[in-house]
């Protein structure tokens, strides 16, 4: 578990709304305070990032959010650009006109052609040495095995060409468990277990990508130990709820409300804790599953990402 | 969150009453299809017609409660003996279909194209597979296009439609209009005017150099094929958009808009809603799922609760006194602070939440909220207890099984 930080290229993914963004800022986050030079990407350039970290728009070239930190939002036309001065050396990319939109024609239509560009772009930024980590906020469920398998599957559809032959180093990057893994974040919810398991079977099955993680986000305290459970359930009785409003001159009615919320609280933890069961045993013991506790306050923004960032260190 | 489930069942109605179609949508896992379902099931039982339920992807176990078998878009009818079953007598029919993506293409490319031929063409077209599959706004697109299909053939009285996942949730208003601009764009047709024209002078065109040498000839060449086959459908294919276009926009029509309100899909509700009125397009229903009890907010609980955590010890040892060593003051004192804390930590997010209640049930129609509730719907009785409680009906909150 210690040396999920110790790979270099970490992607981030589980399904919508479940804290993808949260996890993987406050891993960047946690990886720059540990002295590593730490590159944040937002694959679907939603603004996310840059709402988590508090900073202005995330480009595609980076923008230091911090020592040591720089986040960027996926552009695939920048990433094709990027790729054809770099790697193709293709002299005239200024002047060959709207690359965008005849390219998102052909992108759309021929798989693989756009989540090479996103993954490509990652892995070149790992192999030249640019930063010692790449997080990235990667799709959801329904995507990402499309992008991490581009690089296999592109050599279905492309025969030949510049693409075709920039697949192998790729592919033995993301390949390497020391050097690429993938984290599944999850709720204890129904939905979100379900896909995180799924997720992490089609990992496996379709794509060069380990497992390396799976973070169950947004985890509530369990209030009481057994003990404790006997007692609330006996203060729970009526005339226990009278002699409490009594001593503290307040209704019966409004101890009873902060008495039932306490039971609903254990009861939206048992919940969770039985998809969490699920969850272990969908995933198979040997994958580490890391918890963060539900974030009453705030969850939004850095200091969010800071209390993550805090709770990912102590798990890691 | 404060002020929830007291809405007017005459209002909701009155609304489902004057609509044909509901269109629900929200961000994923709010519980969408279940809402959607939920509301079919109450239509259906109350109001009576004929009421299909069309969801696209549903968890096996609202596939079951629905009696869906597989894939297909044959709708299936849940009999009446389920309603009896789960203690309703029913006053119309309840249909359920599944959106079956890669046949809905297939029946459009029929459709659409001018001769079997040219549809065998296309239906065989390497990246024509790949379309119908991953263009994830042709999901919108053909789950919009079923629901016009479905109106158009008017066997139904009320059509609740559930819409795919989206990446980006507003892509299914647009997806009519981006059917539109596809086939109208500039670029499809450059694109493929030099295959047309077997090659010729493509050497002197930069872009397709640097395509030909970054994928290589003959993919440009499969992408090219591709395309000018689409290129045929281009008349039919506008002319539908623009008619579900005009479905969505139609008086009849209304949009369902299902959302918790947790941090981020309740922001996406937000969004949502204001795409909604910025296209002239009905938001006549909100459902806000699995809410927090509205005591949470209430300000004498609060004062309860903050009670509980200043007298903790005190009141402990009162209770341990009194409750002859079955209550031991140190456990019970522990319990007490556990009790008032956790009560503190859930209120500060129904307050948070009903912030956002507040703002998205402000200027539009009915709002309905279903409190939080345990387990999941697990037949169609959980589906009749949920429809209950969107329907207004007092005094009954949703049961659900727990798995």
């Amino acid at each position: 578990m210690t040396d999920l930080l110790a790979r270099r290229l970490l992607f981030v993914t589980g399904k919508g709304g479940v804290g993808k963004t949260t996890v993987a800022a406050a891993l960047g986050l946690l990886a720059a305070e540990q002295g590593k030079r730490t590159l944040v990407c937002e694959v679907e350039p939603k603004g996310d990032l840059s709402a988590a970290y508090e900073c202005g728009p995330t480009p595609f070239k980076g923008r230091e959010v911090g020592p040591g930190l720089t986040a960027m939002s996926m552009d695939t036309e920048a990433s094709l650009r990027e790729y054809l001065r770099l790697i193709a050396r293709v002299p005239v990319v200024g002047r060959i006109g709207p690359v965008a939109t005849a390219f998102d024609f052909v992108a759309t239509a021929a798989p693989g052609i756009r989540e090479i560009l996103t993954v490509g772009k990652l892995c070149y930024e790992v192999r030249e040495r640019h930063y010692d980590l790449v997080v990235v906020d990667a799709s959801a469920t329904g995507q990402v095995i499309g992008q991490l398998a581009a690089p296999s599957g592109i050599n279905e559809l492309v025969r030949v060409g510049l693409i075709r032959s920039q697949t192998d180093w790729m592919i033995e990057i993301l390949a390497d468990p020391a050097v690429t893994g993938a984290v599944i974040v999850t709720t204890p919810e129904e939905m979100p277990v379900s896909e995180a398991v799924d997720l992490a079977g089609r990992l496996g099955r379709e794509t060069a990508v380990r497992l390396a993680c799976v973070v169950a986000n947004r985890v509530l305290p369990e209030l009481f130990g057994h003990r404790e459970e006997e007692v609330f359930e006996r203060l729970c009785g009526r005339s226990e709820k009278a002699a409490v409003a009594k001593q503290l001159g307040v209704s019966v009615e409004a101890v009873s409300s902060v008495f039932a919320a306490a039971r609903l609280a254990v009861t939206i933890r048992r919940d969770g804790a039985g998809h969490l069961e699920q969850l272990r045993a969908g995933i198979g013991e040997e994958v580490p599953l890391v918890y963060l506790p539900y974030l009453f306050g705030r969850a939004y923004g850095l200091r969010a990402i800071r209390q993550v960032a805090e709770s990912l260190g102590e798990e890691l | 969150m404060s002020a929830p489930t007291a809405h007017d069942p005459a209002a909701l109605e009155q609304l489902v009453a004057a609509k044909e179609v509901i269109v629900a949508c929200g961000s994923g896992g709010v519980g969408k299809t279940t809402t959607a379902a939920a509301l079919a099931a109450a239509v259906a039982a109350r109001l009576g017609g004929r009421v299909l339920v069309l969801t696209v992807d549903p968890a096996k176990r609202l596939a079951d409660a629905l009696g869906l078998k597989g894939i297909g878009n044959e709708a299936t009818r849940i009999p009446t003996s389920s309603f009896e079953a789960a203690g309703v007598k029913p006053k119309g029919e309840l249909y359920a279909a599944m959106l079956d993506m890669s046949e809905s293409w297939d029946a459009l490319v029929r459709r659409h194209a001018p001769d079997a031929r040219t549809a065998g063409q296309i239906l065989a077209n390497p990246l024509y597979r790949n379309i119908s599959r991953r263009f994830s706004q042709g999901q919108d697109y053909i789950a919009m296009e079923r629901l016009y299909e479905l109106h158009e053939e008017g066997s139904y009285d009320l059509l609740v439609v559930d819409t795919p996942p989206s990446r980006n949730a507003l892509d299914l208003l647009d997806a009519p209009a981006r059917m539109q601009d596809f086939f109208s764009s500039r670029l499809l047709h450059w694109l493929t005017v030099p295959y047309r024209s077997r090659l010729v002078n493509l050497a002197s065109k930069p872009f397709y150099q640097v395509a030909d040498r970054v994928l290589g000839s003959q993919l440009l060449q499969d992408v090219a094929d591709f395309f000018i086959l689409f290129q045929t459908m281009r008349e039919g294919f506008v002319a539908r958009a623009s008619a579900v276009d005009r479905l969505l926009h139609d008086l009849r029509t209304t949009f369902l808009l299902v959302t918790t309100l947790e941090a981020v899909p309740g922001r996406e509700a937000l969004e949502m809603k204001a795409a909604l009125s910025e296209r002239r397009l009905h938001l006549g229903l909100l459902v806000c799922n699995r809410v927090l009890p509205s005591t949470l907010t209430d300000p004498s609980s609060h004062e309860a609760a903050e009670a509980l955590s200043a007298g903790a010890g005190e009141l402990a040892e009162l209770l341990s006194r009194q409750g002859a060593g079955e209550l031991p003051a140190d456990v019970t004192a522990r319990v007490i602070e556990e009790v008032a804390g956790s009560f503190s930590n859930f209120r500060q997010v129904a307050t948070r939440e009903s912030e956002l209640a507040r703002e998205l049930s402000s200027a539009h129609g009915v709002t309905v909220s279903v409190p939080y509730q345990p387990g999941h719907v697990a037949d169609l009785s959980g589906l009749l207890q949920m429809g209950g409680t969107i329907w207004g009906e007092p005094g009954r909150s949703p049961r659900r099984r727990r798995s």
